[in-house]
């Protein structure tokens, strides 16, 4: 019930934000008779009704997680997260090797075979994307062989 | 004899060796991706999308690789279906109910072999009915004029919320997320940028292989860490393969009857497989002599939604060639690949580039043979690759989907989006919101306004305009109908619950 009213409210907060910046979109001197703003207007009045009808006809809540794997998906966000920012500076093999260790450890956690199965994973991908698919990987970063 | 004179065009194509290759990679990719729990076809040919590319396919190779893929996956979603009681899609729901229990029994090679000859002639038959219905339908489709399609944007909209979800006003919410994403980026008509927020980044829009990938791929990641990967290992053993004659003949009738009304179902735009399956099983069970005994392990039970969720698989491929709007949501992933490659959907494709059509429809008659083959006599290998763990292959998913759309762009900016869609699915798949209109709106926002805004430019700013043909009329009301009845149809039509031992 809770969870339902308050993602309704949130979407139809969301939405009316987002008609409201609608009304802000520039027109060009040369427009039509819809011009670009009615229609993100319509679908943000939409959303806001249904939103609406969530806060006073909600569903039974879900199973929501335990706090504990709360904290683990937060950590699994913050990993891939770090992950997306390290690709490019670091090249593949190191941040794929540990990203990967972190995320197969999260769903069984077992230290050895979460890092055997990073690193073999790092390693079976770069040699598949690099030549099986051609794709230009670098594997080190260009900072570590000069 | 146009017909005779397109499929010999078609296999001419289809038969050259690199492209009879491709169906092939693609049946057997398919079938494992159909096979493993939490790999769908949605997100299974999302995935590979930006591996396509890399490859440098032209457009027919790769829309026959990937609609391969799409047949092989619906084939593969049985073999967890039965040996798991974890439908390795969803469409694969209904599979467990009468197959688990059959499996269960000592029967499993008994119910794969069935259920892989259900598959065979429910994608055989509307294959076929594709190659007759989809020439008649371009047709008819010249007749479309904006304010048609956009009553017809509407309707897919209207059923796939209707009938395919539990509660209207989630999958409207869904539906208008992914609109209101659609319209972010420069206007096509004033050039001007609309709800970037000043980011440089947004000014070119929003992806959709981004969405696609983050809602599907990513979000699944976050379920297994949720369940650490439980559930997942075999809980009946194959023993010896053998083909159960007696029940494949028992069960033709029902075969037959429920590869219809699957086609049927994938036809109607937003409907899709799932509720081929689930109307397929309905249907059998109420003609049945025997209802009580359907979920207990009957052949009828297995073939019959196996039958009706490949039929609806060919089906939904009717409204994507012909008029641009998919019938499901991998047939949505499928119009996101066609659009990337520059081709237009809708009833010029069939005059202009014959070629794709043709080609296309000849490699899946083609997969359809080599999907038999793999699904009945070397079925034994897509059960071992079930007990791959979820802890190896999860990862690696997740470490192909940043590489996949790091080289689609380069930018990093692309990688956070597509993890916030993926934390986005999550919230919203827990909450029971649908994510597949979301994909919908994204894909198909920017042509919906534009039909809007022509219908109006045409009849100068009159909205009677968008009900002056017979057809926009009757496209509303189907919508409105396909919208709203089903909240009436809601106790006949409850989805049974998964069976639980």
């Amino acid at each position: 019930m809770a969870s339902d009213r308050i993602f309704g409210l949130v979407v139809t907060l969301v939405a009316l934000a987002y008609a409201a910046s609608a009304t802000q979109i520039q027109t060009s001197f040369l427009t039509d008779p819809v011009g670009p703003k009615t229609f993100p207007i319509l679908v943000g009045g939409v959303a806001a009704l249904c939103g609406l009808i969530m806060v006073f006809r909600p569903d039974p809540d879900p199973e929501w997680p335990a706090l504990r794997t709360v904290g683990a998906l937060a950590l699994a966000v913050g990993v891939l997260v770090a992950y997306a920012y390290a690709l490019r500076p670091l090249g593949f093999l190191i941040p794929t090797a540990i990203a990967a260790s972190i995320l197969s450890y999260q769903i069984s956690p077992r230290p050895v075979p979460a890092v055997l199965s990073g690193i073999s994973l790092a390693i079976g991908l770069f040699v598949i994307f690099r030549y099986a698919l051609g794709l230009g990987l670098v594997a080190f970063s260009r900072g570590l062989t000069g | 004899m146009d017909l005779i004179a397109n499929l010999a065009l078609g296999f001419d194509i289809a038969l050259s060796p690199y492209t009879l290759m491709l169906a092939v990679v693609g049946c057997f990719i398919g079938t494992i991706i159909g096979a493993l729990p939490g790999l769908g076809p949605s997100n299974g040919v999302a995935i590979l999308i930006p591996l396509a590319f890399t490859l440098g396919l032209d457009a027919t190779s790769a829309l026959v690789l990937m609609t391969a893929v799409y047949y092989g996956a619906m084939y593969g979603g049985r073999i967890s279906s039965i040996l798991l009681n974890i439908p390795g899609d969803e469409p694969a729901l209904m599979t467990t109910l009468d197959g688990y229990p059959m499996a269960k029994a000592g029967r499993a090679g008994d119910a794969l072999v069935l259920s892989g000859v259900a598959s065979f002639v429910g994608a055989f038959l509307a294959t076929l009915g594709l190659m007759l219905l989809a020439p008649l339908l371009a047709r008819v489709a010249f007749l479309f004029g904006p304010a048609e399609y956009f009553a017809l944007y509407l309707l897919a909209f209207a059923t796939l919320g209707g009938l395919a979800s539990n509660n209207q006003a989630k999958s409207a919410i869904a539906s208008c997320i992914g609109l209101g994403i659609a319209m972010i980026g420069v206007d096509n008509n004033s050039g001007l940028p609309r709800l970037t927020g000043g980011n440089l980044h947004l000014y070119d829009g929003i992806d959709f292989l981004v969405a696609i990938v983050g809602l599907f791929a990513i979000a699944e990641v976050f379920f297994f860490i949720e369940s650490h990967g439980k559930g997942s290992s075999i809980g009946v053993k194959l023993e010896k393969v053998t083909i159960p004659v007696r029940d494949i003949m028992a069960s033709g009738w029902t075969m037959l009857r429920s590869s219809v009304i699957g086609f049927v179902a994938g036809v109607l735009p937003g409907a899709g497989a799932s509720l081929g399956s689930f109307l397929a099983f309905m249907s059998e069970k109420s003609v049945s002599r025997e209802k009580a005994r359907f979920g207990t392990g009957v052949p009828q039970g297995v073939a019959a939604p196996e039958a009706g969720n490949n039929a609806a698989a060919g089906g939904a491929l009717v409204p994507m060639l012909t008029l641009g709007v998919p019938g499901s949501g991998t047939t949505a992933v499928l119009l996101a690949l066609l659009v990337t490659l520059n081709i237009t959907p809708g009833p010029t494709l069939f005059t202009e580039r014959p070629e794709v059509v043709w080609g296309l429809m000849a490699s899946l008659l083609i997969a359809n043979f080599v999907l038999l083959v793999m699904n009945v006599p070397m079925v034994r290998i897509f059960v071992r690759v079930l007990s791959v763990p979820p802890w190896i292959l999860l990862p690696g998913v997740t470490m192909v989907c940043f590489v996949g759309i790091f080289s689609l762009s380069g930018s990093y900016f692309d990688l956070l989006l597509m993890v916030a869609f993926g934390v986005l699915g999550y919230v919203l798949r827990k909450l029971d919101v649908p994510t597949v209109p979301i994909i919908l709106g994204i894909l198909l926002g920017g042509h919906m306004e534009d039909a809007l805004r022509r219908a109006m430019v045409l009849s100068g700013g009159d909205w009677k305009f968008l009900f002056s043909s017979a057809i926009a009329i009757g496209l509303w009301a189907v919508a409105i109908i396909g919208f709203v009845a089903p909240m009436f149809l809601r106790n006949v039509l409850r989805k049974p619950q998964r069976i639980t031992d």
